[in-house]
């Protein structure tokens, strides 16, 4: 076994870990909290000229080829700086479902200005429904012609409030819960009958709800075969969760760092409140768990990839179980251990735990994945 | 042993029920049963009614303006309160600087501020904490010196002055004796929110609700009549505060509440078409907040039973707070879990999420405040070793 990263990830972490510093301070995040987008364009732009946003995708699709350890290593640094930038969303969600499911023409007309930096894109699969299930879709694809009419309604979607091009999920057969009969459709954000609602989220973000009101789309802008996409939300699902699990990880090393360093610094009666022993085991409680999701994070980058669904699905659900065990823990002492500043707005710990309650909803939250741990056939 | 209410206990817990249901005005109900975010002109509202009802102080003596209840009938009516929904009346004056006037007042500072506190005139908030005394608490620095002219000047700053932006009054700590030994130094006076100096700055709390505040003294001039009890004899009051009303503090009615509308939104949330309440893993993760909840309640109700029989409020007071704290934040955190990707929303329009649970996530962030206030747990937990396990210090 071997844990170490590989020279060029330790150089790509280091590089990260000094851009987070320099190009997004928390206090950058802070002030777009009250943006329309929530982040930064031109920010975006130079993350496509790093090769970030290329970071895994093949080399035939424009990218660089990397794995998702890789990727890993980008979005922990992104947690621990809080960078708004919606690279799961538009990178990991959307564009692996445009890579997997479309056509040359297709991952031309998107992926390229996607990669260039010049797009963002969201994936619009929840619905009330369905929970964390993305076969749970009641949104119906009526072929009509060699169009299809759209009609449902998705939820919370990441970066759906700004995404230039939305990829949504539909139904061309069957009920919701079945895998087959689920289709995906690429829409310009334009696209008539879309109505977009932009909605905030705890975490200071953005997303939006999406209704489909009998949105007219051309059989062009289906991606893949009618009714299969149900393996490629699967494997997203996964994606997303594994990507929750090592920006978590990014999240719980920064609220650790601020609490140790408060822990060092705040005087209370008449000493450091680090030197009260009670408080320190409580410090190393938190680094315990935050190593502990830490190493779960890995297994499931590495899995993540894994070609064996069943394998996928181990590793992912076990990381993102102990991400909500940890990453509550961790941020929620955070605050306890910070006092009554924790409870304020204008200290950042508090940013801190919202980010993660959010990486804890999203891609299945610890109920969804430990009954699917519990449903392997090798349990 | 006897672990039931009596009739006239279970008559007087109907009385309450049926009267806050009459009692209640249209637009506060509304937002009760959805536990919306009350105003203050609603608090205010609320805390008219009950005035003219007698039930505003309920702890207070009948002979100035109290209920004249048992400590059972007050917590029945806590209870009932707190489980109907209504808006939490502002403690400030009433379960904390009132008593202590009470107890170690002058005449005149009684007639003076009790009817005012009662009637929902004057509005207060406490000066206890600064941002280098929080924990230690002892420590503080607001500095209370005489100006030879029968008056108190008042220079520094108070934190988490809870609501002073609506505040006619802040009773503070101050420090009037800077050689002595820190807690023999410290005075308590009651000072005007409009006297010249005094500046209140509200904060944002991570609830995304201006609750907090900072509070500035700048050369305050209050006059010696607002100091109450003793010169430099205001620990006395400070630990005598810590002491009133704790059996109120495990806050169990708002659990019970909070329970009620975890059970709500597991039958209304579904998971491919199945309610969660009768998905196994939910069920047993809720019947086991419902057990956690009954223990504390049970703990709650020894406390009272004991305080009733004349034993003085101990250090278990301690446990209430520490467990009722703990269980308010589960609770929220099930409810956060129940709503799945709504639980995302945070201050959203109207009919973005059910109404039902448009208000849990900020109370989901600002239920984070409850193991830290009135004392963080971490000293409950001093208290405890010391107090009751008699663990050497």
């Amino acid at each position: 076994m071997n844990f170490d990263l590989t020279p060029d990830q330790k150089l790509l972490e280091s590089t990260v870990a000094s851009f987070v510093k320099k190009e997004s301070p928390v206090t950058r995040f802070r002030a777009l909290r009250e943006d329309p987008v929530g982040y930064s364009k031109s920010l975006w732009k130079t993350m496509a000229e790093l090769g970030w946003i290329g970071l895994a995708f093949p080399e035939s699709a424009g990218g660089l080829g990397g794995s998702f350890v890789d990727v890993a290593i980008l979005l922990e640094q992104f947690g621990a700086g809080l960078l708004p930038e919606p690279y799961v969303a538009s990178v990991l969600s959307a564009g692996t479902a445009i890579l997997r499911a479309g056509s040359a023409e297709q991952h031309e007309a998107f992926l390229a200005p996607l990669l260039a930096g010049d797009t963002s894109l969201a994936l619009a699969w929840a619905e009330r429904g369905g929970r964390y299930d993305p076969t749970w879709v009641e949104t119906a694809a009526t072929k009509k012609g060699d169009d299809y009419v759209l009609q449902g309604e998705k939820i919370f979607v990441q970066n759906g409030h700004a995404a230039d091009v939305i990829v949504v999920s539909a139904r061309t057969a069957g009920a919701p819960g079945d895998s087959d009969g689920i289709s995906l459709f690429v829409l310009p954000r334009e696209t008539e009958g879309l109505r977009i609602t932009p909605v905030k989220t705890m975490d200071g973000q953005r997303a939006a709800m999406i209704k489909l009101d009998g949105v007219i789309v051309p059989g062009a802008s289906r991606l893949g075969p009618e009714g299969a996409a149900a393996p490629v939300l699967d494997e997203i699902m996964d994606l997303g969760a594994a990507a929750a699990c090592a920006e978590g990880l990014g999240v719980m090393r920064a609220a650790l760092a601020m609490t140790v360093d408060y822990l060092k610094t705040r005087e209370q009666f008449g000493m450091k409140i680090g030197t009260f022993q009670a408080l320190q085991h409580r410090a190393v409680d938190m680094f315990i768990r935050t190593e502990l999701a830490k190493s779960t994070s890995i297994l499931a980058s590495i899995k993540v990839s894994d070609p064996d669904p069943a394998a996928r699905r181990f590793a992912v659900s076990a990381a993102k179980v102990e991400l909500a065990i940890c990453g509550r823990y961790v941020t929620q002492q955070a605050i306890q251990l910070h006092g009554g500043i924790g409870i304020t707005d204008e200290h950042d710990i508090g940013l801190y735990f919202k980010r993660m309650h959010v990486l804890n909803a999203l891609f299945g939250d610890e109920e969804h994945h430990l009954a699917r741990f519990a449903a392997q056939p090798a349990f | 042993m006897d672990l039931s209410f009596t009739p006239e206990q279970i008559a007087f817990r109907d009385e309450v029920r049926a009267w806050i249901r009459e009692a209640m005005p249209p637009r506060i109900r509304e937002k009760a049963d959805v536990d919306g975010h009350f105003e203050h002109d609603e608090i205010m509202e609320w805390h008219r009614i009950l005035y003219a009802k007698g039930w505003v102080a309920p702890h207070w003596p009948a002979e100035w303006g109290g209920a004249g209840l048992d400590v059972t009938r007050r917590f029945i009516l806590t209870e009932e309160l707190e489980l109907a929904g209504a808006p939490a009346l502002s403690p400030f004056g009433l379960t904390m600087v009132g008593p202590l006037i009470l107890q170690f007042g002058s005449d005149a500072q009684r007639r003076r501020f009790l009817p005012k506190i009662l009637a929902g005139e004057e509005v207060w908030c406490q000066g206890y904490s600064e941002p280098n005394a929080g924990s230690d608490l002892a420590s503080l620095k607001l500095s209370a010196e005489p100006d030879g002219k029968g008056n108190y000047i008042l220079n520094g700053q108070k934190t988490w002055t809870t609501y002073a932006q609506y505040a006619d009054w802040i009773f503070v700590l101050a420090r009037t004796d800077k050689t002595a030994k820190k807690q023999s130094g410290i005075s308590f006076f009651l000072v005007d929110m409009k006297t010249p100096g005094v500046t209140a700055r509200p904060t944002l709390t991570i609830a995304g609700t201006p609750a907090f505040c900072d509070t500035f003294f700048e050369n305050v001039v209050v006059p010696a009549e607002n100091l109450v009890g003793p010169l430099h004899g205001g620990w006395t009051l400070a630990k005598a505060l810590l002491g009133h009303e704790r059996t109120y503090i495990a806050a169990v009615g708002l659990s019970t509440r909070t329970l009620r509308r975890v059970k709500r939104i597991a039958a209304a949330t579904k998971e491919k078409g199945v309610p969660l309440i009768d998905v196994p893993a939910w069920r047993a993760r809720i019947a086991r907040m419902e057990i956690e909840l009954w223990a504390l309640k049970m703990a709650n109700y020894r406390a009272i039973a004991s305080a009733e029989l004349g034993h003085a409020p101990g250090a278990e007071s301690s446990i209430l707070k520490i467990r009722g704290s703990e269980i308010m934040q589960q609770m929220y955190e099930l409810a956060m879990d129940l709503m799945g990707h709504d639980s995302l929303s945070w201050h959203n329009e109207p009919g973005t999420i059910p109404e039902a649970e448009a208000s849990i996530p900020p109370q989901f962030n600002y239920a984070r405040a409850a193991s830290i206030y009135g004392g963080s747990n971490e000293i409950q937990k001093n208290v405890i070793a010391k107090a009751i396990l008699g663990l050497p210090s």
